[in-house]
């Protein structure tokens, strides 16, 4: 497949956007726990606007890949059968939820609603952030789904396409977190940072039995399916189009075997050891600015890694699109 | 239930691409809008096309084949693109089962397109909307035109007549007849699509002559014929 910019900038930002929330929402919960402190409410505000900002950037990359994006309302009619419909309708509603967690938590309504049990306080900002958790991780299946879907993409048909993209994205999200913690001077850095490195060798650990899985995958078709000849040497002579078409376009990722190698072996190395090493050399030299570099190098590196996700996949379509004359 | 289909006989495509031009030509003068071109005489020309021939090499030289490969939309009875399509602008026709595109709900998402194992959907550059095979959608549902002409531009215009339309599940018609009575088969039936168009396979046109069947060793006459020959001319050398 080709890989297309503006889906891959729309999977990494919304799920970075996504897994930030989730840090900011664990924040909480954390606290009220008391396995950390409590923060401002100001700190849980700005972190959910910061996820927002996040979202949104993923939404206007995702009109990129729009042919008619004024249209665009009408893709969330078909919900009980497209998983794109169902990503189109729950992106909003996260976005909304965690506009609304954010202004709670701005305007202070903590003021508990009920209680639960001996000590649990119930209040605004606790339900908006269990269900946006719930959203938020709606989303997450509703964006996988669409790949994970697709079932003449066998190296999407899994899922792991699945797990890839919830802890990813929640490993990106937690550096997110970690890096805004640093950024202010927050002690939640160490925290958010723990919980960023389980998520990224959880990721990356799905990532790796992906790779495994798709570099052993049988084909079901075959050119002899494709065109109904049973003979072993079959070959493509012509497509029916000398300056190629939108079928040699959209998918073929156009690049040598090397290329891809070689975005394959850096992703793996910007999204694992890393960030894992840069912050924990944040951890131990207490710097503001490694986790900060952390979160970017893992961000580039979940890109190269959405690059690759679509490089890999071979659509069956392309046994018809072998030679150009 | 109608299901109209196309019915394609490998055994006499030349690959002479009459049915690419002649649907090229219908479906960009139609009400749809043109199926536009990108660099037409230029390097590189690309375009909106329904239907291709493509040409495969069969066996090792120089024992080969040429097979032309004519494809356009299956029609399939599940349609995978349907589903997945996010607006409902891809849609299958109750009536005649015919898979259409609505091109004024299309968003242009290509998400049709990944779920078309065929390669049968294109997106049109300039109208950025998913186009396909519409079986002539406008010709085969047209009352004005005469029965004969009630058909896809590219099974009127195929001078080998390698292009059967009708509907596949009356047991009586043409293309029925065709697939039950030579061999039919569908592209790719492992993924469950069951498409509707059918293809018909090459078919070996050797015959096989026996030395016997040139002579008659058996002549009748000449096992009851007392005559002694002494090499003149007889009726056996009578040219008839």
């Amino acid at each position: 497949m080709h890989p297309a910019f503006s889906v891959i900038f729309l999977t990494t930002l919304i799920g970075a956007g996504q897994g930030l929330y989730l840090a900011m929402v664990t924040g909480q919960l954390y606290a009220i726990a008391q396995f950390v402190e409590a923060q401002k409410d100001q700190f849980y505000a700005i972190g959910s606007l910061v996820a927002l900002v996040f979202l949104i950037a993923g939404l206007v990359a995702s009109f990129f890949h729009l042919g008619r994006p004024e249209r665009a309302w009408r893709a969330a009619s078909k919900w009980r059968t497209s998983w794109l419909s169902r990503e189109v309708i729950i992106l909003p509603i996260v976005m909304a939820l965690v506009f609304a967690y954010a202004a709670a938590h701005w305007m202070g309504w903590t003021n508990p609603l009920f209680q639960l049990g001996a000590s649990l306080q119930v209040d605004v900002t606790l339900l908006l952030g269990i269900v946006g958790t719930l959203a938020s991780l709606a989303l997450f299946v509703c964006t996988a789904m669409i790949y994970a879907g697709v079932k003449f993409l066998q190296e999407w048909h899994t899922p792991l396409t699945v797990t890839n993209f919830i802890f990813f994205g929640a490993a990106s999200g937690f550096m997110l977190a970690a890096a805004y913690s640093a950024y202010i001077g927050n002690p939640l850095v160490t925290f958010f940072g723990t919980w960023a490195v389980i998520l990224t060798f959880v990721g990356i650990g799905s990532r790796l039995m992906h790779l495994r899985r798709n570099g052993r995958i049988k084909r079901k078709s075959t050119v002899q399916t494709a065109i109904g000849v049973r003979h072993n040497a079959l070959v493509q002579r012509s497509q029916g189009a000398m300056g190629g078409s939108f079928n040699t376009r959209e998918f073929f990722h156009g690049q040598s075997d090397r290329v891809v190698d070689m975005v394959r072996y850096a992703f793996l190395i910007l999204v694992f050891p890393l960030p894992v090493l840069l912050i924990g050399a944040a951890h131990v030299t207490e710097s503001p600015n490694l986790p900060i570099l952390a979160f970017l190098v893992q961000f580039v590196g979940l890109m190269a890694e959405r690059w690759s996700f679509f490089a890999e996949a071979k659509h069956p379509q392309n046994l018809y699109y072998q030679s150009v004359a | 239930m109608t299901q109209l289909a196309l019915v394609i006989d490998l055994n006499v495509c030349v690959g002479c691409h009459a049915c690419v031009t002649s649907c090229k030509e219908w479906n960009t003068s139609g009400w749809a809008g043109p199926m536009v071109d990108q660099n037409p005489y230029d390097a590189s020309p690309t375009g909106t096309f329904f239907n291709r021939v493509q040409t495969f090499e069969v066996g090792t030289f120089p024992n080969t084949e040429t097979v032309h490969f004519p494809k356009s939309c299956l029609h399939c009875e599940e349609p995978p693109c349907v589903p997945v399509c996010p607006t409902g602008a891809s849609y299958k026709r109750p009536d005649n089962g015919v898979v259409l595109v609505d091109y004024d709900k299309c968003i242009g998402c290509k998400y049709c397109s990944w779920a078309c194992p065929y390669g049968a959907r294109e997106v049109d550059e300039e109208q950025k909307v998913m186009k396909k095979c519409t079986l002539c959608i406008d010709r085969i549902t047209d009352p004005k035109l005469s029965e004969r002409d009630r058909k896809p531009s590219c099974v009127l215009a195929c001078p080998s007549s390698a292009r059967l339309f009708g509907d596949v599940h009356d047991p009586d018609s043409e293309v029925s007849i065709a697939i039950r009575e030579r061999g039919g088969y569908q592209l790719m039936p492992e993924w469950g699509t069951k498409p509707a168009n059918h293809y018909l396979p090459r078919q070996k046109t050797q015959m096989h002559i026996d030395q016997d069947e040139l002579t008659r060793v058996d002549n009748p006459l000449r096992k009851e014929d007392l005559t002694t020959y002494t090499g003149e001319e007889t009726l056996d050398d009578v040219a008839w």
